[in-house]
């Protein structure tokens, strides 16, 4: 496939971006006049070689995680940072911001923060003044311009700075998450302003975000960022995969002897007479894969190994959420199911068939009980155990109900 | 050469400096008439105090003529100075979330706050203007220069402020150490006292302070044609070049140092 120049819109080669971190950081004439010696410095490496080309009308996605260097490679494109090494060259004008509604004022009105952030933005107030009432009627705030924009509630003046940010004259756009502004209504209608630029494929949109769903819906191609590195460039439906690989590396989770250690008690307790080995999550087909969709069955085996003979033992799983909140929590005295543990490797399976937990990584727990329930023979809490997958929806569990309306 | 300075007043540039200054205009007077008095209210109360003092108790203001007019406008410009400088240092830092998010020219901010001061102070000169007609001051047509000592005075103004903000992204103790440097300049330049009464042992250095050749050009274009002026005290124009070279040479360093340190700001903050 040969390209021609003008066909490319930024074009990035060997990207090197050093942070020099001072191993104290002194920011007073006092402490540089105290101390003579020459500050020690740690380099800590945010980008190493990254080279990449990015098409006129394409729709180019960025991803990584947290700290993996994608806001560094944003803030270079965007022209805030300078690379330590490599080239940069942008074919066309470029939106030089980041975020939406930089230099916004909550003491000031509505229409003079157009104004202000308009400029901001590199637009001249006669180009601000012709687009007004255009930023105004898609933001649809035409009653609240004359107001303080403190006394707009958040998703008002995200819609005004994303009606501002939409008029900006740039051949390229950098947008960092900001599709998931405003209620509902005016997501749909920020979608459908996205699906236009898309089709007349006269802007070049460079678009960073976690959800993968928005980048394998509006990006032809996108990169991984993993530790500072290009970790994958391509087709964003396989970089969606990609990412998803590197944030769940481990289908199953091995427990290791080093979590025996008595100091990690939020991680392991009881008696110790059994402990678990391992833990592993299936998939519908019995496969391992601990991201799970909505509306499947999963089943989730626990690997013991007991010390002793062990009778009338009670297992009981918690799955919960970041915030420690309990979502799902089965035990097999429920449904009076008998465990009697010989020394030795033992394995219990709990199957779920129909998955009807909202999205999100979950923390799961695990304990085996006397019958009693009063000891402890072995607790564990897993991190990131399992995750689900699946349209987002309001609560922690979804079970569609049939309506009747009368 | 044309292209440069083309690309330096683009209009995009312009509009953003204006916005700046006319956001922080409508901050500072947000609706109110009271706004603008408190900032007067600054150079007012000092002038009250100072010309109860040097009129009554130590007297120093009875050989000058129109002593209150000469002592205000030497007020006015001395606020500007400080309100432009110390403006100007917290130009960088105060804009840290802009400038961490967006890639503008940095310079615009700096300029932006001096010219926010030089509001400020139009309003505080009209001020200046109403107590000269009060005093019988009268007006000659030398006034009519006056306005290129201003813009010299913006111009030094303005390349402290680049010096001062870029160093103030890296030295945060800054602002204590320019609180004290701006007494000592207070009490350097004659603002309250005339150039007249300095012994001629240390005039000539007096003399060849920037903001003394400023504050005696200005009081002799507007005021009394007694002032005695930095080129007065040098019998020529030495007294003027001495100065500018001053202001020159700081304006070279400043502008250096902060288009060396400027592309670092985004980090720094």
């Amino acid at each position: 496939m040969k390209k021609n120049n003008k066909d490319i819109a930024l074009s990035i080669k060997g990207i090197y971006k050093d942070f020099l971190l001072p191993h104290e950081r002194k920011n007073s004439l006092k402490e540089y006049a105290l101390h003579f010696s020459k500050p020690s410095y740690e380099k800590q490496h945010a980008l190493e070689d990254i080279s990449f080309e990015v098409q006129r009308g394409e729709f180019f996605g960025i991803v990584g995680r947290n700290g993996s260097g994608k806001s560094t490679l944003l803030k270079i494109i965007g022209g805030i940072y300078q690379p330590t090494k490599g080239s940069i060259n942008v074919n066309g004008t470029l939106t030089p911001f980041i975020e939406l509604g930089i230099g916004f004022n909550p003491e000031l009105s509505g229409r003079d923060n157009v104004y202000l952030n308009g400029a901001i933005l590199g637009l001249t107030r006669k180009e601000t003044q012709n687009k007004y009432q255009e930023i105004v009627g898609f933001a649809e705030l035409e009653n609240f311009m004359d107001q303080k924009l403190k006394n707009y509630s958040s998703g008002m003046s995200v819609r005004l700075a994303f009606s501002i940010a939409m008029q900006a004259h740039n051949d390229i756009l950098l947008i960092d998450e900001v599709l998931a502004v405003g209620d509902e209504r005016f997501q749909r209608k920020s979608l459908e302003v996205f699906e236009q630029i898309k089709k007349e494929k006269k802007k070049t949109v460079i678009f960073v975000s976690h959800d993968m769903q928005t980048i394998q819906q509006f990006c032809d191609r996108a990169m991984v960022i993993h530790d500072s590195k290009l970790h994958f460039i391509g087709d964003s439906a396989r970089a969606a995969m990609e990412y998803k690989k590197l944030n769940f590396p481990d289908t199953v989770q091995e427990i290791t002897s080093d979590e025996y250690d008595s100091s990690r008690k939020d991680q392991r307790q009881g008696t110790g007479r059994a402990r678990i080995t391992k833990y592993e999550v299936l998939d519908e087909k019995g496969k391992q894969d601990n991201i799970i969709s909505f509306g499947k069955s999963f089943s989730i085996k626990f690997h013991y190994e007991t010390y002793e003979d062990l009778d009338n033992l009670v297992f009981g799983v918690s799955i919960k959420d970041k915030d420690g909140k309990a979502i799902y929590g089965p035990n097999t005295k429920e449904t009076n199911e008998k465990i009697n543990f010989k020394k030795g490797e033992h394995v219990v399976t709990m199957t779920v068939n129909e998955n009807v937990i909202s999205p999100g990584v979950y923390v799961i727990e695990a304990g085996l009980f006397d019958e009693t329930q009063t000891i402890c023979h072995d607790y564990v809490k897993i991190k990131n155990a399992i995750t689900f997958v699946g349209l987002e929806r309001h609560g922690y569990v979804y079970v569609q109900p049939k309506w009747t309306i009368e | 050469m044309t292209e440069l300075i083309k690309n330096y007043f683009k209009p995009s540039n312009i509009s953003l400096i204006r916005e700046l200054v006319a956001s922080d205009f409508k901050l500072r007077y947000q609706g109110s008439v009271l706004g603008y008095l408190w900032s007067l209210l600054r150079p007012l109360f000092m002038f009250g105090v100072l010309y109860i003092v040097f009129t009554h108790v130590i007297r120093v203001g009875d050989k000058v003529p129109y002593y209150p007019s000469y002592l205000l406008l030497g007020l006015v410009l001395w606020t500007f100075f400080i309100e432009s400088t110390v403006g100007g240092m917290n130009a960088i830092t105060g804009h840290g979330d802009m400038i961490r998010k967006v890639s503008i020219p940095k310079y615009l901010i700096v300029i932006s706050t001096m010219l926010s001061a030089f509001v400020n102070f139009s309003l505080n000169m009209v001020v200046v203007l109403i107590f000269m007609i009060f005093g019988h001051v009268p007006f000659t047509l030398t006034i009519l220069l006056a306005p290129l000592v201003i813009i010299e005075l913006m111009i030094f103004n303005l390349v402290i402020s680049f010096l001062l903000s870029a160093l103030y992204v890296k030295f945060r103790d800054l602002s204590h150490i320019w609180d004290v440097v701006l007494q000592a300049l207070f009490y350097a330049a004659p603002i309250i006292y005339s150039l007249a009464i300095v012994p001629k042992s240390i005039i000539k250095i007096d003399a060849i302070d920037p903001m003394t050749q400023i504050f005696q050009d200005m009081r002799y274009l507007m005021i009394t044609k007694k002032t005695l002026t930095s080129e007065g005290v040098f019998h020529s124009l030495v007294g003027l070049i001495i100065p500018l070279v001053i202001i020159a040479a700081i304006g070279l360093f400043s502008v250096w140092y902060f288009k060396k340190s400027s592309p670092k700001f985004a980090e720094d903050l």
